[in-house]
């Protein structure tokens, strides 16, 4: 067992001021339908007792727990209130999660970013869990006037162990909730683990499968209008003049004005990346009134930074990535005498298109605000940067900024970015009345904030023997390079050379599903394979003489990987795929391993032509996160990123005509499909009792090179620029004309 | 304004709209059945989808005055209970990840099921092909069907 400390967040131990949360009850975690076994659930209780910010405890025993973070589904709305659970020692089934306002104070980091909400929250959420049960025991204690050392728990029941006495959480409740907090806690030993490392099934799922209103795009107030914006239509422009009068004649419309969310002297933060600030807002009574009033404006819009296009950013790029000057990220040994030293020299290059992010569920967001104080609600990702945006554009103080927290149609790194949160903040401000912003599909494809495009060149030195003597990576994107200098092979090779170089643009571009790493893990693992060949070596072999080197004899600096873990996960798969059996007929396959995000991923892929048609076969996933909270949700997490990995990387893009996406629907953008999904994930997780890390990335990355690999057995031909339908398609071409 | 009639969930309802409003946009702000989902509106995405006269359909595209008297039915009236074999099996195998597109899959799910009961995996994924999920839950909406063909 281990001690831990509940001064660190004392904030969040004290007795709460006023009923915990006072938000919305959302979810009850009792699936009826699905376990007829199990005993009725509790009813609500008479009265709450808060014992602490994280959870209050009904006179019956029901125990309600906060869930901190934003829920973008990545699970955390379950599994962060699983670890508090553990820890109080409780019946699963008595619990109902409820999702936590803002409030930093008392819940540290709510943001949903990194994928880092089990990995940061870990400590603190355990801690929360064993001071309540702490509390309870004494309260338990005193009652029956017995040291609190002959006192156990399990399971929602306090027992005085020699007298055979025992009460429920529900009757010590009260007495608890005014029981000091004590200075230091036990944690539960993992081996201990009774709920994490269970699978239990999403607290929102019954509300989900049966259409209830969970989402921002679904509030409904009294009184509440329709806002829709009107955005330029090309990057690097504004508005020049407005006419509304014919919009303002239709039925519905309320109102037509324009909005500038950064104005003169409005201080920016890193969540306010946003490349049209000023809007035109169209205000009715329905979507569909003020859909059509848009249809209607009559908008002229004037060019302030030159016109952008694909071909331009590719040209660029690849200047930059040619004869850019930079200072290394890294270097180790003398990469340019091990060069011309070199037995073989292998170069390539890979690239890759921006791309949208595309939640299913557009922007939006509901705002109410009045003369001294606002309430904004809806789906965001970094609720904290919100508020102080927030308060800088509309002058009210933080603490007159209500910010509540919907379960969001998806993220992606989209809703870092709360744009749209201080758009409906503004409009709500300007009309005077509560207001929920919406977006179109278009609005939101064409909006901004994309991933950037990329283009990477690596070279690698084989010496006679076939070891990779030298390395270098030269990568560049739109604002901001791709290369981790310090990820693999750094510190596995000798001689080692890592550039990164940005090039400027009015598109504005933001994180996006495992930032960099979804490019550079697809270009890097392709470049392996290649080399791996080059050097007559079976591809996994060949990494795992890598991590050995990097492990026991690391070159330079320190490195940002863990070798043996890396090798782990990379020999996990290769026994699980079945690597070394003889290969199927017609499956042709490709490895890829990926440490991104504190977790470590390696895939094998395997797929199959039908008709010159690919189809990805199977995906074979090994995975190290530490303790896996919540089994099945963890492989859904690894499922999905595995899918939209190969979505990604096979079919979508976005590319620019004079400043324009060309894209605006999911007519033109290509996200993957049903038919085009793997047929089977198999998952496997390290069980090793290390403290977890995230998974709503890592399994993303590796795909794309896990997928390159496998395309280039199926078709003899290497993939560099993505998306690889497009350039299998130019292959295919060049065969049937050429 | 036009007024129509509407057989929604099994009960009827009277809506003032103008005659090109999606039947989408009714249903949500209208009828305050927010389950059916806007994603793109165009019919491109399915988490519009609903039942008409128990087929699904993007409500997304179908202008209110086309619905005539044939019934409407949204993830809200698909079972009385939350029961439906589809529902059941989508909790089971726990597929929603966001779950923004999961009313619109299940209804699609269970359209295929009325019409075809033992589908094979070919069918099952030209059926679902118009449904977007964003997350890539689409192995489990494969086995969630399976799961639901075998129990009804």
């Amino acid at each position: 067992m281990a001690d831990a400390n509940t001064t660190l967040n004392r904030r969040s131990f004290l007795k709460a001021s006023a009923l915990a949360g006072g938000g919305m009850m959302l979810g009850f975690n009792w699936l009826a339908g699905c376990a007829p076994e199990s005993p009725a659930p509790k009813g609500l209780p008479e009265a709450w007792h808060d014992i602490n910010a994280f959870l209050k405890i009904g006179d019956n025993g029901l125990v309600t727990i906060m869930s901190p973070n934003p829920e973008i589904g990545q699970n955390v709305k379950t599994s962060m209130p699983m670890i508090v659970a553990e820890e109080l020692d409780v019946n699963w089934r008595d619990v109902v999660v409820e999702q936590a306002p803002l409030n930093t104070d008392k819940y540290t980091r709510q943001v949903a970013g990194g994928s880092q909400s089990i990995r940061q929250g870990w400590q603190g959420l355990r801690t929360a869990g064993a001071t309540a049960r702490r509390m309870l025991m004494e309260a338990a204690a005193r009652r029956w006037d017995v040291p609190v050392d002959e006192v156990t728990t399990e399971a929602g029941t306090i027992r005085h162990t020699s007298s055979g006495q025992t009460l429920g959480y529900g009757d010590v409740a009260s007495a608890a909730a005014t029981v000091p907090v004590p200075e230091t806690v036990e944690l539960k030993n993992p081996t201990d683990f009774s709920i994490i490392g269970t699978s239990r099934k999403n607290v929102d799922a019954r509300e989900i499968v049966t259409g209830k209103p969970l989402f921002g795009i679904d509030t409904q107030r009294e009184g509440m209008l329709i806002a829709m914006i009107e955005h330029p239509p090309a990057f690097g422009m504004t508005i020049k003049s407005l006419d509304a009068s014919a919009a303002k004649a239709l039925p519905g419309i309320r109102d037509v004005f324009t909005i500038d969310v950064a104005p003169d002297g409005f201080e920016r933060q890193w969540s306010d990346v946003n490349a049209f600030p000023e809007l035109v807002v169209v205000l009715g009574a329905s979507t569909w009134e003020v859909m059509k009033a848009k249809k209607a404006l009559k908008v002229e819009w004037e060019r302030t930074s030159p016109a952008e296009s694909s071909a331009d950013h590719a040209q660029r790029l690849a200047e930059l990535v040619k004869s850019g000057t930079t200072e290394p990220a890294r270097r180790d040994g003398n990469p340019e005498a091990a060069f011309q030293q070199a037995a073989t020299v292998i170069e390539r290059t890979y690239r890759a298109p921006f791309l949208a992010h595309n939640t299913l569920e557009p922007m939006n967001f509901f705002a109410d605000v009045r003369a001294d104080r606002a309430e904004l609600l809806g789906p965001i990702q970094t609720p904290e940067y919100l508020r102080t945006s927030a308060s800088r554009l509309l002058g009210l103080p933080e603490d007159a900024i209500a910010v509540q927290m919907t379960r969001m149609g998806g993220g992606f790194g989209r809703r870092l970015y709360g744009n749209f949160g201080l758009e409906a903040a503004l409009i709500s401000q300007k009309a005077q009345a509560p207001i929920k912003l919406v977006y179109t599909r278009e609005d939101d494809m064409t909006q901004g904030t994309y991933r950037p495009a990329y283009q990477v060149t690596y070279r690698a030195a084989l010496d006679e023997d076939g070891t990779m003597t030298a390395f270098h990576v030269r990568g560049a994107g739109v604002h901001g390079g791709p290369v981790f200098a310090d990820r693999f092979p750094a510190g596995a090779v000798d001689h080692y050379l890592a550039e990164n170089l940005s090039l400027d643009s009015n598109i504005s571009t933001g994180a996006w599903r495992a930032p960099r790493s979804n490019f550079i893990a697809g270009a890097e693992q392709s470049f392996l394979d290649e080399v791996a060949e080059a050097a007559g070596k079976d591809p996994i072999d060949f990494r795992l003489e890598l991590f050995d080197r990097a492990r026991t004899d690391p070159v330079g600096k320190e490195h940002d990987y863990d070798a043996a873990r890396y090798a782990g996960v990379l020999r996990l798969v290769r026994e699980t795929s079945g690597w070394d059996a003889p290969p199927r007929p017609g499956v042709a396959r490709g490895v890829s391993a990926y440490y991104c995000h504190n977790s470590y991923v390696a895939q094998v892929l395997d797929v199959t032509l039908d008709d010159g048609e690919p189809r990805v076969d199977t995906v074979w996933c090994a995975v190290d996160c530490g303790i896996v909270v919540n089994p099945d949700a963890a492989r859904n997490q690894v499922e999905g990123g595995i899918v939209d990995g190969i979505g990604h990387a096979m079919y979508s893009a976005l590319s620019f005509t004079d400043g324009a996406p060309d894209q605006q629907n999911f007519d033109d953008y290509h996200l993957i499909r049903n038919a085009e999904a793997p047929r089977a994930i198999e998952t496997v997780f390290v069980d090793n009792g290390i403290d977890p890390t995230g998974l709503g990335e890592p399994s993303l990355p590796p795909i794309m090179g896990a997928l390159a690999n496998a395309l280039a057995q199926a078709t003899g031909t290497r993939l560099y620029t993505q998306p690889y339908a497009n350039s299998l398609d130019a292959v295919e071409l060049q065969a049937t004309t050429g | 304004m036009p007024t129509f009639t509407l057989s929604v969930n099994g009960r009827s309802h009277q809506v003032d709209a103008a005659a090109d409003t999606p039947l989408l946009w009714v249903l949500r702000e209208h009828l305050d059945l927010v389950g059916t989902k806007y994603g793109c509106g165009i019919a491109q995405c399915g988490a519009c989808t609903i039942h008409l006269d128990g087929v699904a359909v993007r409500s997304c595209t179908l202008p209110v005055s086309k619905v005539g008297d044939r019934a409407v039915t949204t993830i809200e009236g698909l079972s009385e209970e939350g029961d439906h074999p589809v529902q059941q099996a989508w909790l089971e195998h726990d597929v929603p990840q966001c779950g923004y597109c999961q009313a619109g899959q299940i209804m699609s799910a269970a359209s295929l099921l009325a019409a075809n009961p033992n589908p094979s995996d070919d069918e099952i994924e030209q059926a679902m092909d118009g449904n977007i999920c964003r997350c890539g839950t689409y192995v489990r909406i494969r086995k969630a069907i399976k799961t639901a063909a075998e129990r009804s």
